[in-house]
């Protein structure tokens, strides 16, 4: 494939904290359209690897391009163009807790858009409305369940209608059920939308039935790259581990 | 010991250190277009109007107490026709400036540690950076600016009711007309009294507005570390007030000596 098929390329990006390298030297690509997954235990850096995408945090060594421009060199108020055209869903939904749902979702249209004000109030309540949250409007996300804030946080990062979706744990702390509904929405996304999403989990049914390809991130390296039946003939011992746990869930 | 001094000494300026850096990009970030002027009006609203409950009801009683004491000390020497221009001059000039801003650091500096602090622990700052959003501009930058706009506003209002508060002592005591309390009030102050002290307030503003916010911003540790900011947006804020006081002070003394007299 072409560079350009590529919205996301990390070319050799390393990251410490404090003596701890959380990511050596760490390179991959994800295609346009694709859903990718980033597995493996905690604390082995897969958030740090999505924070690295949109520039939250700034990598030690190495390249990340996004739909082949180079973030990494990027000044802070250089970043939000980039930004505009990536969705973050959060693992802990990250909702602005003093306004309301529906004003959350509200939030980057009056930002970002010309809409007037009926317009963004219609947008977010169809956005709510795409996530089942239409009748949420203006409960404040403390009265949300867990499952409820994570669908809410889906449409404020799907209200300016992101080519490119980052997904940090989407099942984190919920129950089978709920999570397969999350899954189901990002499917949907990736399908419907051609929305490229790259979903942090350590699911791995959930991995299994969202991921177009999968990737183990171990002691910062990459052990494993491939389709998840590819992944199943893996003879790494950690791979084999994980693909267990996929019969397992 | 020696060397945990010194030590403590080096963290210490290394933390100011930090903390101008902060205000000074605050100053900067400020000038510099986009502005968020729906945030800045929506901050000097909660940092403001909500203070005034608290500086009215702390001004009169403050204005009170003066009015009591003044009288006991100013009775011995026949001169308690001077109370409403002892209280007036001292609730301009000292007491409403340090007052107030000691008042807006409590209720306001550990609300906004507080706030930014449980915003950085729960990525609510992470997801504004990843909604194409300025996190400082739209957080920092609007929350120092209400201080430093607010503050001298305050200051009035807590001055104003502290000398109301005077009248109404003196009045019950006394049977003081109102408009002779008045007079004697404002008869020997002077523009130099009110305008020197009531803009140093704007000081007291941008160090409650930057102490805080760099505390809260920078919160690390979960809710124990809102906590801590929260605590120390009062306790530092407090103590760089009164310090910043002195200094001012004596540059006020220095530059309007004619506000001695």
């Amino acid at each position: 494939m072409k560079d350009n098929q590529f919205v996301i390329r990390l070319e050799q990006v390393s990251k410490s904290f404090g003596n701890k390298r959380v990511l050596d030297q760490v390179s991959f690509r994800v295609a346009r359209g694709s859903a990718f997954c980033i597995l493996g235990r905690s604390g082995t850096g897969k958030s740090v690897t999505l924070k690295l995408m949109i520039g939250l945090i700034r990598p030690e060594q190495g390249k990340i391009f996004i739909a082949d421009q180079e973030i990494t060199g990027l000044e802070s108020r250089e970043l939000p163009p980039v930004r505009k055209a990536v969705g973050f869903l959060f693992q802990s939904a990250a909702l602005f807790d003093s306004i309301s749902v529906g004003e959350n979702v509200a939030f980057p249209l009056r930002r970002h858009t010309n809409k007037s004000e009926k317009e963004i109030q219609e947008y977010a309540h169809k956005k709510l409305e795409q996530v089942g949250l239409e009748n949420e409007y203006d409960r404040l996300p403390a009265d949300l369940s867990g499952g409820m804030r994570k669908r809410a946080a889906l449409a404020r990062a799907l209200a300016l209608d992101p080519p490119i979706l980052l997904v940090d744990e989407p099942s984190a702390g919920l129950d089978p059920i709920t999570s397969a509904e999350i899954d189901n929405l990002l499917l949907r996304l990736n399908s419907e939308k051609d929305t490229t999403l790259v979903v942090v989990t350590h699911n791995i049914p959930s991995a299994r039935r969202i991921g177009d390809e999968l990737l183990v991130l171990h002691e910062g390296h990459i052990i494993a790259q491939g389709t998840a039946n590819e992944l199943d003939q893996s003879e790494h011992k950690v791979v084999r581990e994980f693909m267990r746990s996929i019969q397992a869930g | 010991m020696f060397e945990f001094i010194s030590s403590q000494v080096v963290v210490g300026l290394a933390w100011a250190g930090e903390v101008s850096l902060f205000g000074l990009r605050a100053i900067r970030e400020a000038l510099r277009p986009p502005y968020e002027m729906r945030e800045l009006i929506r901050q000097v609203y909660e940092v403001g109007w909500r203070s005034v409950p608290l500086i009215t009801v702390a001004g009169f009683a403050v204005g009170i107490v003066m009015s009591m004491h003044s009288r006991s000390s100013l009775e011995r020497f026949g001169a308690e026709a001077m109370i409403p221009t002892v209280l007036a001059l001292s609730m301009v000039r000292e007491i409403g400036p340090l007052v107030a801003a000691l008042l807006v650091s409590g209720r306001v500096g550990a609300g906004i540690g507080a706030e930014l602090g449980g915003m950085r622990v729960t990525e609510q700052i992470d997801a504004l950076e990843s909604l194409a959003v300025d996190s400082f501009k739209y957080l920092v930058v609007t929350r120092v600016m209400a201080c430093v706009i607010v503050q001298p506003i305050l200051t009035t209002v807590m001055s104003f009711t502290g000398i109301v508060g005077g009248y109404l002592a003196e009045t019950v005591i006394s049977g003081l007309s109102f408009r002779l309390y008045f007079d004697r009030a404002f008869s020997s102050m002077e523009f130099v009294d009110y305008i020197p002290a009531t803009l140093k307030t704007m000081v007291f503003g941008f160090i409650i507005g930057t102490v805080s916010s760099y505390l809260g911003y920078n919160t690390k540790g979960g809710a124990e570390g809102v906590g801590r900011a929260s605590t120390l947006s009062v306790v530092l804020t407090s103590i760089l007030l009164i310090v910043t006081n002195v200094v001012l002070v004596k540059i006020i003394i220095f530059l309007f000596p004619e506000g001695l007299g």
